[in-house]
């Protein structure tokens, strides 16, 4: 533990600590551009010097561990001179065009020339232009503003694990670029938004369209994956502007997806916001009151056993409690949150849960990666698990599609067989799970979301078992969700009660007249023709495939239109927070069943969202202990059988269309013409 | 003057052949076995004892700089030489005349240092623009491997040992010992944040130590001689022999090795047949390559050639390489000319150098005609000390210093220039 001296100031610093960030433990801040905590330390844009004693020059603080008996000054003539300097040098090309740029008012180097520089410039030289690149349909550059503090590129490079960005040319003539000009292919790419200090890099889609201080931020919960990435929804009027992350050391760091951060221009379009009623085959806008009668109308005389409930990937647990509840008061034990089928246990938590957490990752010394795309289906997983393969001494195997993750990976096969294979030992996988003390087991949705799913998980199960992935201390076996609301429906217990139907007999029951009335809560993902001639009541927000089916559409708010609790897939209860209200006459959703249940006499007991949220505590604790994750018993799980030889294929098709938001986003389908369908042939009048 | 027999580097002006048998006739490869017998620790003392100081421009001790090696080498982490054959400072040309004419007393300082240093692996970067000197450098190490020089137990001393050379690709920044590691890992040549210095994590964070051409050449002579024989030469701290290049306004531009400690009017006059018209037409000597400070006539008159007498000067040794300037030169235009130079080959990475070098050049561009106020001279030199000792490498020092001088010693000179173009400015607007 080396101790030192800043500014009169006696501290002790663990051991590696760099002297600026004992400076900031301190409470003294040093000014950087290039410093970032989570990256590599190339110590260039001489920001952060400070005087060191004995050294004859001021020594750059992020760069220079903390070293017994040193003595730091942060406070003299010779360092405000070095900012001073520095912060002109880096002004003297900057074109100072804040006025209309759209970093203006979150700028770094705007906030740091306020603090450290000069009040004019010296400078009377004509300054450097650099020609604009194109890095895809996401990032916007303006590279004449560039410092060259080179986050971006190490970002790419160590973060993102897509080392596409570098610098090409030297002295002035330095520019940060792609080499040759490409769209940027990472998933994280918006990251290099938030970590260029200046406006170089900007938000294409977002380009001129808000200022900073217009801004209303809402801190919420992102729901188009499972990872329940915290993010700040930043809107002004009726209207989100722009998603940004909010630091959650245990979920997201602070980095998110593109999808969650460019899809929300999917907010804005395809929007359900009055309900509709089918008549004569064509829907229509009708009033609420209309379309309460039809459903009401369509209601009577049926059975329980005649109605079904469907929730889909983006509800959030409130609303999937009142629906549940609404279809208890009208006998049905119909329901299901699992749209996609998988074979996932609702009573053995340790089943659905990635129990390891996120942060567990980093302790891991072998994964294996069963039927998943983590890159596509948790990006943040996926950082995670790169961010610990970067620290060496890690082994990863897959067991399914044989994708590049950004880390080195070992393919072991396509399908269940492998899986079969590698529990008998007969893998050189084999081994290294064995020997490993933090193995990990990642089982996708790819694995589970088919019909041999139950088996797949009994595999996977006793997989786990035979390679002591469960332990004392440490439990190995994860399952990674894709959709946001799965965990807390299940733990919700949005599943067939006794003698009720799944999400496979529903379908069949639809097709063959036993199920006569469909209620989806925002599940999308299921085909028009799979109803059969059942009535297919839609709430939700978009006019996605289940709103195109629908016989009456309840119009739902989306996520940063209402309150609500997502449980994320590793169990962590957390909640998003409404930013702005719900177009038109679209509504909470648990409003909605609310005021619904009233109209068909079965009054649900709850007026507001605390008094849901009260019952909902009574029903189901864990929901109530937010952010905090409780850990699951070992216990059986799946069930054991014949497996499939199909090779397991990631539900994720392609990363930036997953559900109904994304699916209505311009920016996403930019993404797709540009990133992924580069070099594909077009027609003639394409665009 | 330095006697023929003290002279260590006996074929510098290529009148012998620089292959193998002309060069065991001049002695090298003499007995090299027996140096490598003294033992590391022995090798290390007597070079300490020489007093050799780095020659490729800062002048570290060298006997210094290879004891921060580690003793006991982890063998997952092997120690490195790696040879500095990157000569690329203006005005300098010692290192080139070794690599054409002597490779083998290189190749064998090569063995010998890198014995010492414990590394069985030692690399020459070398200038990409030395093409003939890289053909014979190459050529020279294929000699000797066939030779049994190099290659397992190389010499006989049983010391395995491989050699490599490895050509740059034309910056001046790969000079620096960290860029030319970066650059030898297939990296942009781009110098490192010291700590950690290479000793304890250079080439791919291994312990390195980098040397210059010369030091490496000197080492084998120093071993047969003894330190005592090269600490003789010289002042104390500043001793041995040193390649010196005379170039510019002097009657026989040469390189040639003398005694360090040497006055410079003596350097001069002795061996570059004197100043162009005489001394007396002497305006201001740049005494180590481009970045050292320039030096006026009168302070050449008494300045001794070494590490000391020049610093003393506000000015020093560098590489020894003398850029001679007489009464003709536009000594505004020259120091302009050398801002261009570090602009140039400023390897972007830190911002006082990236942005400054450039503004240093765009103003000393206006100097040269005198298009400026002069103020802007107090201007000018506060921008060169933002760049000083701001920087990652020594580079941003080496651009700021001979505008430093400049104005250190010939301020009138500016000034003069400014009133000159103010005055035909009003002239013409007069007219």
């Amino acid at each position: 533990m080396p101790k030192l001296t800043i500014d009169g100031i006696e501290i002790e610093v663990a051991p590696g600590t760099s002297v600026l960030q004992a400076c900031e433990q301190l409470g003294i801040e040093i000014p950087r551009f290039c410093f970032h905590e989570r990256l590599s330390v190339p110590a260039n844009c001489r920001m952060c010097l400070v005087e060191m004693e004995r050294s004859p020059k001021p020594i750059a603080s992020c760069a220079m561990p903390c070293g017994d008996g040193m003595v730091i000054r942060t406070d003299t003539e010779v360092v405000h001179k070095a900012r001073k300097g520095v912060m002109e040098f880096l002004l003297i090309n900057h074109p100072l065009d804040c006025p209309i740029c759209d970093q203006g008012g979150e700028c770094d180097l705007q906030d740091q020339a306020m603090a450290f520089g000069f009040d004019r410039s010296r400078y009377a030289e004509n300054k450097r232009a650099v020609k604009e690149k194109n890095l895809g349909p996401l990032i916007k550059t303006f590279m004449t503003r560039c410092i060259h503090c080179t986050r971006c590129i190490r970002f790419a490079d160590e973060i993102a694990g897509t080392p596409e960005l570098g610098a090409t040319g030297r002295s002035e003539q330095m520019e940060v670029g792609t080499y040759i000009e490409k769209a940027i292919t990472s998933e994280l790419s918006g990251n290099l938004i938030d970590i260029c200090p200046v406006g170089a890099l900007t938000s294409k889609p977002y380009q001129f369209n808000a200022r900073p201080w217009e801004l209303r931020k809402t801190e919420t919960i992102d729901v188009l994956d499972a990872v329940g990435s915290n993010i700040r929804v930043d809107a002004r009027g009726g209207e989100v502007m722009r998603v940004l992350p909010r630091l959650h050391e245990d979920v997201n760091e602070e980095w998110i997806s593109d999808r969650t951060r460019f899809a929300c221009d999917g907010l804005r379009r395809q929007r359900l916001d009055r309900p509709y009623v089918r008549c004569d085959g064509k829907l229509r806008p009708a009033s609420w009151d209309e379309a309460f009668a039809a459903i009401a109308e369509r209601l009577e005389g049926l059975d329980g056993s005649q109605i079904a409930a469907l929730a889909g990937d983006l509800c959030d647990a409130e609303s999937m409690l009142a629906l549940k509840e609404l279809m208890a008061a009208l006998g049905s034990a119909n329901l299901d949150c699992r749209q996609d089928g998988a074979a996932l246990d609702p009573a053995a938590r340790a089943g659905y849960l990635f129990n390891t957490t996120i942060a567990g990752i980093e302790q891991a010394d072998a994964i294996l990666i069963v039927g998943a795309n983590p890159r596509w289906e948790a990006t943040m997983v996926n950082a995670r698990i790169r961010k610990r393969w970067l620290m060496g001494g890690l082994s990863v195997g897959v067991i399914g599609p044989n994708v590049d993750l950004g880390y080195r990976t070992d393919h072991l096969g396509a399908g269940p067989q492998t899986l079969q294979e590698l529990a008998a030992g007969d893998h050189a996988f084999a081994k290294t799970l064995a020997k490993a003390e933090r193995p990990m087991l990642i089982v996708g949705m790819g694995a589970l979301a088919r019909p041999d799913g139950a088996a797949v998980l009994a595999a996977a199960r006793s997989a786990a078992e035979t390679f002591g992935l469960v332990k004392e201390d440490w439990n190995g076996f994860n399952v990674l969700h894709t959709a946001a609301a799965r965990v807390g429906g299940l733990e919700l217990g949005f599943v067939p009660g006794e003698g009720g139907r799944g999400t496979a007999g529903i379908l069949d029951g639809a097709r063959n007249g036993e199920v006569k009335l469909v209620w989806l809560l925002g599940a999308d993902e299921i085909g028009a023709d799979r109803f059969g001639d059942a009535f297919v009541v839609y709430q939700g927000h978009h006019g996605d495939r289940g709103a195109h089916r629908a016989d009456v559409i309840l119009p739902g708010a989306a996520y940063t239109e209402k309150n609500g609790t997502y449980v994320n897939t590793e169990g962590r209860p957390q909640r998003g927070k409404q930013a702005v209200f719900p177009p038109g006459e679209a509504r909470e959703d648990w409003k909605i069943l609310r005021a619904f249940s009233d109209r068909v006499g079965r009054t649900l007991p709850y007026d507001s969202l605390e008094q849901l949220r009260g019952h909902m505590a009574q029903v189901a604790p864990r929901l109530a202990r937010i952010d905090e994750i409780e850990p699951a018993e070992w216990q059986a799980f799946g069930k054991a059988g014949k497996m499939d030889a199909a090779p397991f294929a990631s539900p994720v098709e392609v990363f930036y269309m997953t559900d109904p938001i994304s699916r209505a986003s311009a920016t996403m389908a930019k993404c797709i013409s540009q990133i992924v369908g580069e070099g594909e042939k077009r027609t003639g009048t394409d665009g | 003057m330095l006697a023929d027999k003290d002279r260590i580097f006996t074929n510098l002006y290529g009148w012998q052949g620089w292959d193998l048998a002309p060069a065991r006739a001049r002695g090298v490869w003499n007995d090299t076995k027996k140096l490598v017998a003294m033992g590391r620790d022995a090798i290390v003392e007597e070079v300490k004892t020489s007093g050799l100081r780095g020659r490729g421009g800062a002048g570290f001790p060298t006997g210094l700089k290879w004891s921060f090696m580690p003793k006991e080498p982890d063998p997952k982490r092997p120690s490195y030489l790696v040879i500095n054959a990157d000569e690329s400072e203006p005005g300098t040309c010692k290192d080139r005349e070794i690599l054409r004419f002597d490779p083998h007393r290189l190749i064998e300082g090569a063995l010998v240092s890198s014995f010492a240093l414990g590394a069985h692996a030692c690399y020459i970067y070398i200038r990409g623009e030395f093409y003939n000197e890289a053909s014979n450098v190459q050529k020279a190490i294929d000699e000797a491997y066939d030779a049994g020089l190099l290659g397992k137990n190389a010499a006989g001393s049983g010391w395995d040992f491989d050699l490599y050379l490895h050509r740059g690709a034309g910056a001046y920044i790969c000079g620096e010992e960290t860029a030319l590691l970066e650059s030898l890992e297939g990296k942009k040549g781009q110098p490192r944040n010291k700590p950690p210095f290479p000793a304890g994590a250079g080439l791919y964070g291994c312990p390195t130590t980098v040397n210059n051409v010369e030091t490496i050449a000197v080492v084998p002579e120093i071993l047969r001689r003894g330190g005592n024989w090269f600490a003789g030469f010289g002042r104390p701290k500043n001793s041995g022999t040193k390649l010196f290049c005379i170039s510019g306004h002097v009657e026989q531009p040469c390189d040639v090795e003398e005694e360090l400690g040497i006055p410079m009017k003596e350097l001069i006059e002795r061996h570059a047949g004197g100043v162009r018209g005489g001394w007396d037409n002497l305006l201001a000597v740049l005494p180590g390559g481009s970045s050292t400070p320039i030096l006026p006539r009168t302070q050449c008159e008494s300045v001794l050639m070494d590490f000391d007498s020049l610093r003393e000067a506000k000015s020093a040794l560098g590489t020894g390489g003398l850029i001679v300037m007489d009464k003709s030169t536009d000594v505004i235009y020259a120091i302009a000319r050398l801002s261009h130079f570090y602009m140039h080959e400023s390897c972007g990475q830190c911002t006082p150098c990236r942005e400054g070098t450039g503004w240093l050049w765009r103003v000393m561009q206006r100097m040269v005609k005198g298009n400026a106020r002069v103020e802007e001279i107090d201007m000018l030199l506060e921008v060169t000390k933002e760049i000083e000792g701001h920087t990652i490498c020594a580079h941003g020092d080496a651009s700021a210093w001979p505008i430093q001088g400049l104005i250190r010693h010939f301020r009138p000179e500016m000034e003069k220039r400014i009133r000159a173009y103010r005055d035909a400015a009003h002239r013409d607007a007069a007219e």
